[in-house]
């Protein structure tokens, strides 16, 4: 599995900056509102024009379509979008996305306490805290090579948040994917360890 | 049956039934009185301009005087498109796309009837050209406005939507597929009930000025049937152009949502 590297990468809040993350190591970030920690993960993801290039293992960015970097390099926004009438509707119609084994979708879902029907049911029905934890899911299920989260856990009760931060970790440490996770969350820095960094006026300082 | 030429006493006769709807309006304390009196002299004048402009053009059937009127016609049509946008494109783009697309299938679908389906001699004999064009023009524009302004607004308000589906991997044709097929439908659907109900509640525009200036009612049909049949055709193709042009404006490069390339609302 491939490390995530950020070259010179910067948006107009932001100075670029560098910053590498081993194949398999967890990041976390943190900063004031407005300090452009989202900004940054959706310039990684390269959702708004920014300067600078990124890296996942010795792939380039700019060398790849950006549908296939989308994919490979997976934004869990702090609010989830849905398009679609179903759940299930969301997820790739190909459960093996080529790799020859099955994703185990019915697992993920069993570890943050859905039952597979949930697939059938209509988006409209889910609560904010629903919604959150099957956009993981949903990212999941596209078998992203490296994760930006943000915010992953902001709106759920402790057993939730419990139950989705155990499935970033297995899924982390499984395949060795590398991990950059926005959180105002001290306690969750404490809990699961990593390098920490905090975003300020601008800058990256290193935490710890 | 021949045409009955309208002498300036029947007009002036006409304008009364105007000026009477002003005073009504005075009087019943409408406030509009002002307002219909200036678009009523409006239209007089313009009319008369263009009866005028097209007299000069019909007694010299020059190509360089056609395609100039041609050309008055499209830029004013471009710039109508362009003020019915809630959510225009900035700089050049947001007069271009409209005017553009209206070139492009007002033009053709145009051209290709003078010379294929009616087979006027020469092709741009300005009798048949500019009514033709004048009128394929009129009814893009309204086609191509619609579906450009949906395409955009609807888009800036689903922006979530839209970036959802670029970050699970889809390209941008399929993140804005159901706005842009939304978008060219209701482009399209004025012409389909304009088609739908030809001749059952009011007889078109166009048959009843051929009617009234004499004409077999058949032949008065015939005409406004192949006006029908241009005008579906041509604001087809013209929304179709300009929603696909508009689409594609609104991801760069790298197939990023650019609604920074939209100015926000401004009019209304």
């Amino acid at each position: 599995m491939a490390g995530l590297r950020l070259a010179g990468l910067g948006h107009r809040s932001l100075a670029p900056l560098d910053l590498g993350l081993e194949a398999g190591e967890l990041v976390f970030l943190s900063g004031p509102s407005g300090s452009g920690k989202s900004l940054l993960l959706r310039a990684i993801a390269d959702l708004d024009p920014h300067v600078g290039e990124a890296w996942l293992g010795d792939e380039a960015r700019s060398s790849m379509a950006p549908p296939l970097w989308r994919r490979r390099v997976g934004l869990l926004p702090a609010e989830s979008f849905w398009w679609g009438e179903t759940v299930g509707e969301h997820l790739p119609s190909d459960r093996t996305n080529g790799t020859g084994a099955e994703t185990p979708i019915a697992d993920w879902l069993t570890a943050l306490g859905f039952a597979p029907e949930v697939l059938d049911w209509s988006v409209k029905r889910l609560s904010t805290g629903e919604r959150q934890r099957l956009a993981l899911v949903r990212l999941l299920a596209q078998t992203p090579e490296a994760l930006l989260l943000d915010e992953a856990t902001a709106n759920l009760d402790p057993a939730n948040r419990d139950q989705v931060e155990t499935l970033i970790e297995r899924y982390r440490r499984e395949r060795q994917v590398a991990v950059l996770w926005v959180s105002h969350d001290p306690e969750q820095r404490r809990r699961l360890g990593g390098r920490s960094y905090r975003l300020h006026e601008g800058r990256l300082e290193s935490e710890s | 049956m021949s045409m009955i030429q309208l002498s300036p006493w029947d007009l002036a006769l006409a304008s009364l039934l105007v000026l009477l709807l002003a005073r009504m309006s005075w009087r019943l304390r409408l406030g509009v009185e002002r307002r219909v009196l200036i678009a009523a002299a409006r239209s007089a004048v313009q009319l008369t301009l263009v009866g005028l402009v097209l007299k000069v053009l019909f007694a010299q059937t020059s190509l360089p005087l056609i395609g100039l009127m041609a050309l008055v016609m499209l830029s004013v049509a471009g710039f109508e498109v362009m003020q019915r946008q809630t959510r225009r494109f900035g700089g050049p783009w947001g007069y271009g796309i409209g005017s553009l697309s209206m070139f492009l299938s007002s033009f053709s679908v145009t051209l290709l009837a003078l010379t294929l389906v009616i087979g006027v001699e020469p092709w741009y004999q300005p009798q048949y050209l500019i009514p033709l064009l004048g009128m394929l023009l009129g009814n893009t524009m309204s086609g191509i406005a619609i579906a450009l302004d949906n395409l955009t607004r609807n888009a800036w308000e689903a922006r979530g939507k839209i970036e959802a589906r670029l970050l699970a991997g889809q390209n941008w044709e399929a993140a804005i597929e159901d706005i842009r097929r939304e978008a060219l439908r209701s482009g399209l659907i004025p012409i389909v009930n304009a088609m739908g109900t030809a001749g059952l509640v009011s007889l078109p525009g166009m048959m009843t000025g051929q009617i009234l200036a004499g004409s077999p009612p058949m032949e008065a049909a015939k005409y406004q049937l192949l006006i029908m049949f241009l005008i579906a055709a041509g604001t087809g193709l013209g929304a179709m152009a300009a929603v696909w042009m508009g689409s594609r404006r609104l991801f760069d490069e790298r197939q990023r949502l650019r609604l920074d390339r939209l100015r926000g609302a401004t009019k209304n």
